[in-house]
């Protein structure tokens, strides 16, 4: 008998303290393999107006491209105390900050490599549903070949781009909608 | 390489990004339409969250402080599951809700009611093998808001789930049977579909309640099923 799913409802603005406190910012303590990276995501609403009461949720393969978790069954190394996930809310610049490492590619379904990303779940109040993207590394010698990438129109594929302020911190402005608004899957 | 993903959802189930009558979200909403995004492994796999440490009190929101909070003592329970029934074993719930007078222990509420020192409304449990999971807390206050005149949400509890893949995060508010508000409420009504939205209403729920001590409710939380595939490991 197949039950209906449950719907969807807004974060609210309340939420920090209870689900903020319990998990890490940084994703990768020292011995994890790879490149540390820091990224800087800043959320913005359709007027461009920082957002200081979203939550972003992070999740990474890690640098071999392994995601840790039961389904990715690939003979890739693992890291103890890597699982791939963080969650930060924004300050009141709107900015949400994250250091992890740089991820390895995993495949695509049918066939090829995607390049390295990481996916990212935003909620805020006044947004009832999740909203999930990703983040590419600019420069990265395997965005052309990107299955994903390909799915959006040219014009658009830049807003998934971080790219790397003067100190190396890895800035992507997301914007919930306005003439830079960025792309949002159904996934 | 084939492998099993989940079914999208039922149009009208979840609610539209604008939803006029919820003043957030005409500049909180994206204009153009989602990229429909094949399910890879970024997609099948998610937090898990299974070696998170749960201490003993967390999904007793009554006993988490130095003495009982003030209120209706309650239990909320029930199972997640998936669309096909089957138990999401092991689920990390999460939860967070205001005080008996209608008040969040957070820095942003500023309605004008009573703090309780004994309460700050967080929980976590993780859920059995057979997904269940319970709660002991007390019965949230409704509270207004400043969406339009005299606005008030109805009393809720939110939930936060992750279930076993990226898809099939969610992030919900369980709502009280019959309680008057819900039909005020911009945010309950933003889902489309009737039956889906009543089903964010728990079920009052004697079975659960326990003698002498707290009434029960029972919310059961339902995550996406999966399209099962031809080369599944159980048949390949």
């Amino acid at each position: 008998m197949p039950d209906g799913l449950t719907p969807s409802q807004t974060i609210g603005p309340f939420y920090w303290g209870t689900l903020v406190k319990a998990y890490e910012a940084d994703l990768a303590p020292p011995g994890v393999a790879g490149e540390r990276i820091a990224l800087a995501l800043t959320l913005h609403d359709v007027n461009g107006a920082v957002i200081p009461d979203g939550m972003f949720e992070i999740w990474q393969a890690n640098s071999h491209g392994r995601y840790a978790h039961p389904e990715d069954r690939r003979n890739l190394p693992l890291d103890a105390d890597f699982d791939g996930f963080g969650r930060a809310s924004t300050d009141t610049a709107g900015v949400a900050r994250f250091t992890t490492v740089r991820p390895g590619r995993v495949p695509w379904p049918e066939g090829g490599m995607q390049a390295p990303h990481i996916n990212i779940s935003i909620f805020a109040r006044g947004v009832l549903n999740r909203l999930a993207t990703r983040l590419y590394f600019e420069g990265d010698p395997a965005l052309p070949e990107d299955p994903v990438l390909k799915l959006i129109e040219p014009g658009r594929r830049a807003t998934l781009l971080a790219k790397p302020d003067a100190s190396g911190v890895w800035q992507l402005p997301i914007h919930i909608g306005g003439a830079r608004e960025t792309v949002f899957f159904d996934c | 390489m084939t492998q099993e993903t989940y079914r999208r959802p039922a149009a009208g189930i979840h609610p539209p990004y604008r939803v006029d009558a919820y003043k957030s979200t005409p500049s909180r909403s994206p204009s153009e339409k989602l990229v429909v995004l094949p399910h890879s492994l970024s997609e099948i796999t998610g937090p898990l969250l299974a070696h998170e440490p749960l201490d003993a009190l967390e999904n007793d929101l009554t006993r988490q402080r130095t003495g009982p909070p003030l209120g209706e003592r309650i239990i909320v329970h029930g199972r997640v599951l998936d669309e096909d029934g089957r138990a999401v074993p092991d689920a990390l719930v999460e939860i967070w809700q205001c005080n008996a007078a209608g008040r969040y222990h957070h820095p942003g509420d500023q309605h004008d009611a009573p703090l309780d020192p004994n309460f700050y409304g967080g929980g976590r449990a993780r859920a059995d093998a057979e997904g269940r999971y319970a709660f002991t807390t007390i019965k949230p206050g409704a509270y207004p808001w400043g969406n339009h005149h005299n606005a008030w949400r109805p009393a809720h509890i939110h939930f936060s789930l992750f279930g076993p893949a990226f898809a099939t995060r969610l992030i919900t508010q369980m709502y009280f049977p019959d309680d008057p508000l819900l039909a005020l409420d911009p945010i309950y009504n933003s889902v489309p579909d009737v039956a889906a939205r009543k089903r964010l209403q728990a079920a009052f729920d004697i079975e659960g309640t326990r003698p002498n001590f707290a009434l029960g409710y029972r919310f059961d939380i339902v995550l996406r099923g999966r399209n099962a595939t031809p080369l599944d490991d159980e048949h390949a």
